[in-house]
């Protein structure tokens, strides 16, 4: 009985501490990923948690600010909320995704759509160019004719 | 000394003016007299260089002199900076930096006056247009950024010195490297230029202009990524390209250079594209001006950036007036341009070449937007946004991948069009073989779906297989095939293969550079790091190995005094080297520094290679320990070894075509036809 209720409490207790270590290596992942989030205000130009600056004093108080709020519970965006009021907004390493700043995102992705869109056109447009006139106004045969002297020639001469 | 280089400076200036105008009325004329006015433009080119090297040369004499009368060397130099880093001196501030520039553009110039008798017509063009980019230079130098300015007041007796970061073996090679690069794209654009003016006949330019894009590429290259690795053994914070705005400065430039590298083959193949080769050689022009732009306009906070000055409007107004003549003749001349041939197939070279532009112009163009978007973003919403490195990797980097997917497929593709039986032959061993690599880093424990940089990684690595095999597959059959015809073996075979055709296996051997340079990045997302106070005998864990603090000192020298750590890396209870992470502070500057020290595990891990990486953090001012930080960076000298082929793969496609291998063949002996048989 007294070994049951001992392995019933070792097994509690193992428990709970997988629960708390559970939190903490999240607690960890966050700090890395905040960190990663914001800019160290030392005019270094590092994301935060790269900070190289020698001795930076900015860094060292970001990162306890960041601990610290992590500590309290704090979900991501009301840290990236508190310090952006302390800091301002360009303590955060990339645009938001509000706003004018949504414009920051969709520019490359549109110019991206646009040069594809651009790009089949131009293609569609080459393919449909009728063929250059020769001298003498001969011109050049259909290519489907041509394909099986491509094939021969490319078999016999192909490396 | 400064008198003379003074003088030096205005006579350049003077001469460069003769060379552009005198070069500019004799390309109206046909007659003698023009031709000999063209000849005196020529040759006050070639005295330009002189000049501007006198200058340079007076500038760096004025740095080992110790002479802190001139301002500039009491600004960047000091009586104990070694002799290396005071030569380093003409490029480390903005007045020496610019007369660096002007100094290359000069000798660029000069070597391009003296081979005018490949197409006279053409250089005397291109020798115009580098003479006004020269022009403009030298009036910077001469009346805005002056080297040479004298110091107010008493002398002093000793300078400022160089900024630490600066005084790095890598500083010596650096910034010349990049600016070989930046400089050297003047001549493709003047060529271009200049071609476009008189409508040259014919593609000769291309072949003229296409040596000195790869070599200017070549260096380019070379800087960009001496720069990242000056970052990463120096900054010491682990990585080694922070988007930082200066950064990416360089980077926009070599993406519209690579594009017009690759798409200039269909001018020459096939006459096409005449009009965007053009545009985008101007782009790449620019886009060097625009960098040198960022770096001494301070419109944008840069780390890398000089001190704000007036020369960011000379800038500004250089490229809005470039811009504009290059615009007007793109429009004036483009029924000079019109394509020769058609497209017949999506699938096709033509197609890769276009699609290959596209991302590279994409990619460039996502660096420009988020290099200018704060200026934007306080236009529109009066205050600035940072758009740091989350931005650039999140929308850049599954481009890049793209990119990669057609550096593998791109090159095996038909001219014209390409058959299924083809793409089969060409791609199904080398995709087995990618999709098993893919399939092994899951094996090993990568997790493509937990997290975005892990499928990242996974699929960079996956196309960095597809490329290395594809190049590998494409040497191998060649090389057979010519090992069959002349019964050599396979190794020569592939050698005699690559100089048949050195600038299609040249290039094959740039790609696999790039695909070893994609896999030393892949390994960003398996970084290790840990930070520690150590004692003597304390004991840090990181990955495989030990670090084990055996002591901690200081020593002192004129230039800086040092404080360092001594740490023994173990790994399997064997220790495998000794590592001396220091921290200096320059006495001149009164600036601290730190110096990482790394040690790459080939010996140990082979292909699958990882830096350990440590820096000395600081010193808890209580205890007096050093406080180490350890990285564990896998993959990473893989990044440097591609630098070296790809730079391998160019020196390889500059080299000319060796002549075609005559194979001797039986023929089997005829007997006449008799007359009037079968009529």
């Amino acid at each position: 009985m007294q070994n049951s209720l001992r392995r019933c409490l070792q097994a509690a207790a193992l428990a709970v501490a997988v629960l708390l270590l559970m939190g903490a290596g999240d607690d960890s992942a966050r700090f890395k990923d905040l960190g990663h989030r914001m800019m160290c205000t030392c005019g270094c130009g590092q994301v935060l948690l790269e900070c190289n600056h020698v001795g930076c004093r900015s860094s060292d108080k970001m990162r306890n600010e960041l601990q610290a709020a992590l500590d309290r519970g704090d979900n991501d965006d009301l840290i990236l909320q508190g310090f952006v009021q302390e800091y301002g907004p360009t303590v955060i390493a990339a645009p938001t995704a509000t706003g004018f700043n949504r414009v920051a995102w969709i520019m490359p992705f549109l110019a991206l759509a646009l040069g594809i869109a651009f790009v089949v056109y131009v293609v569609r447009v080459w393919k449909n160019r009728p063929e250059p006139a020769l001298a003498d106004g001969i011109t050049i045969p259909p290519s489907s004719e041509l394909d099986e002297f491509r094939q021969k020639a490319r078999k016999e001469t192909d490396l | 000394m400064s008198q003379i280089g003074s003088f030096a400076l205005l006579l350049a200036l003077g001469l460069s003016a003769y060379s552009f105008l005198a070069g500019f009325l004799a390309l109206f004329g046909k007659d003698a007299a023009s031709a000999r006015l063209g000849e005196t433009a020529r040759r006050a080119g070639i005295a330009t260089f002189a000049a501007v090297l006198l200058a340079g040369i007076v500038l760096v004499l004025a740095a080992f002199h110790d002479d802190f009368s001139i301002a500039y060397i009491f600004h960047h130099s000091n009586r104990d900076l070694p002799a290396a880093y005071k030569f380093a001196v003409l490029w480390s501030g903005q007045e020496g930096s610019l007369l660096f520039w002007s100094l290359l553009l000069a000798g660029y110039g000069f070597v391009l006056r003296l081979r005018y008798k490949t197409d006279q017509r053409l250089f005397a063009y291109a020798s115009v247009i580098i003479a006004s980019v020269q022009v403009f230079f030298l009036l910077i130098l001469n009346f805005a950024a002056h080297p040479f300015a004298i110091m107010q007041g008493s002398l002093p007796a000793d300078g400022t010195g160089l900024n630490p970061l600066l005084q790095y073996p890598e500083m010596v090679i650096h910034p010349p490297m990049l600016y070989l690069g930046y400089v050297g794209f003047t001549v493709p654009f003047a060529f271009a230029l200049g071609a476009l003016i008189m409508k040259y006949p014919g593609e000769k330019w291309i072949q003229i202009t296409r040596r000195w894009t790869m070599v200017t590429w070549c260096f380019l290259t070379i800087g960009v990524f001496l720069g990242a690795h000056w970052a990463y053994a120096v900054l010491g914070w682990g990585g080694y390209w922070g988007w930082d705005p200066v950064e990416n400065a360089s980077l926009m430039p070599w993406l519209t250079g690579t594009a017009f590298l690759h798409s200039v083959m269909m001018q020459e193949k096939r006459g096409m594209l005449k009009v965007w080769n053009m545009s985008l050689i101007f782009a790449t022009f620019l886009l060097s001006m625009l960098g040198t732009f960022l770096t001494r306009s301070g419109v944008i906070s840069s780390v890398h950036a000089f001190a704000q000055s007036s020369i960011g409007t000379w800038f500004l107004v250089f490229i809005v007036l470039t811009l504009a003549v290059c615009s007007f003749f793109l429009v004036a001349n483009r029924s000079h341009l019109k394509s020769e041939h058609k497209l017949e197939s999506l699938v096709s070279r033509e197609s890769s070449f276009l699609f290959n532009n596209l991302l590279l112009l994409v990619v460039c163009f996502t660096i420009l937007w988020g290099t200018f978007f704060p200026i934007i973003s306080e236009f529109v919403q009066g205050h600035k946004v940072t758009v740091g490195p989350p931005f650039f990797n999140r929308v850049a980097v599954p481009v890049a991948l793209l990119l990669l997917l057609l550096t593998a497929v791109g090159p095996l593709l038909a001219w014209r069009k390409t058959s299924v039986e083809s793409l089969k032959r060409n791609f199904l061993f080398p995709a087995i073989g990618s999709l098993a690599i893919g399939g092994m880093m899951i094996l090993f424990g990568v997790r493509p779906w937990e997290d975005p940089s892990y499928f990242y990684a996974t699929m960079a690595a996956v196309l960095s297989a597809l490329v290395i095999f594809t190049v590998i597959s494409e040497f191998l059959r060649g090389g057979r095939v010519i090992a069959g015809k002349t019964h050599q073996n396979l190794v020569s075979a592939m050698i005699q293969l690559c100089h048949r055709s050195t600038r299609r296996y040249g290039g094959y051997i740039v790609h696999f550079g790039v695909a070893l340079v994609v896999i030393g990045i892949l390994g960003t997302p398996f970084n290790k790091e840990v930070e520690k106070e150590m004692a003597f005998g304390d004991k840090i864990n990181i990955g495989p190995y030990t670090l084990v603090c055996q002591s901690y000192t200081q020593d002192d020298n004129p230039n800086y005094a040092n404080e360092w750590a001594i740490i023994n890396v173990f790994r399997g209870g064997k220790q495998i080297t000794t590592m001396y992470p220091e921290r200096r502070f320059y006495k001149a500057s009164g600036q601290p520094q730190t110096i990482p020290r790394i040690y790459p595990s080939f010996r140990e891990d082979l292909f699958l290679v990882t830096d350990v990486y440590l820096v000395y953090e600081g010193k808890n001012d209580t205890t007096g320990r050093p406080i180490i930080k350890a990285h564990l960076n896998p993959l990473v000298p893989w990044i440097w070894i591609g630098l070296i082929i790809m730079v391998f793969g160019t020196i390889v496609a500059l080299v000319p075509n060796a002549a075609a291998v005559q194979v001797a063949a039986t023929v089997p002996a005829r007997t006449p036809a008799h007359a009037g048989a079968g009529d």
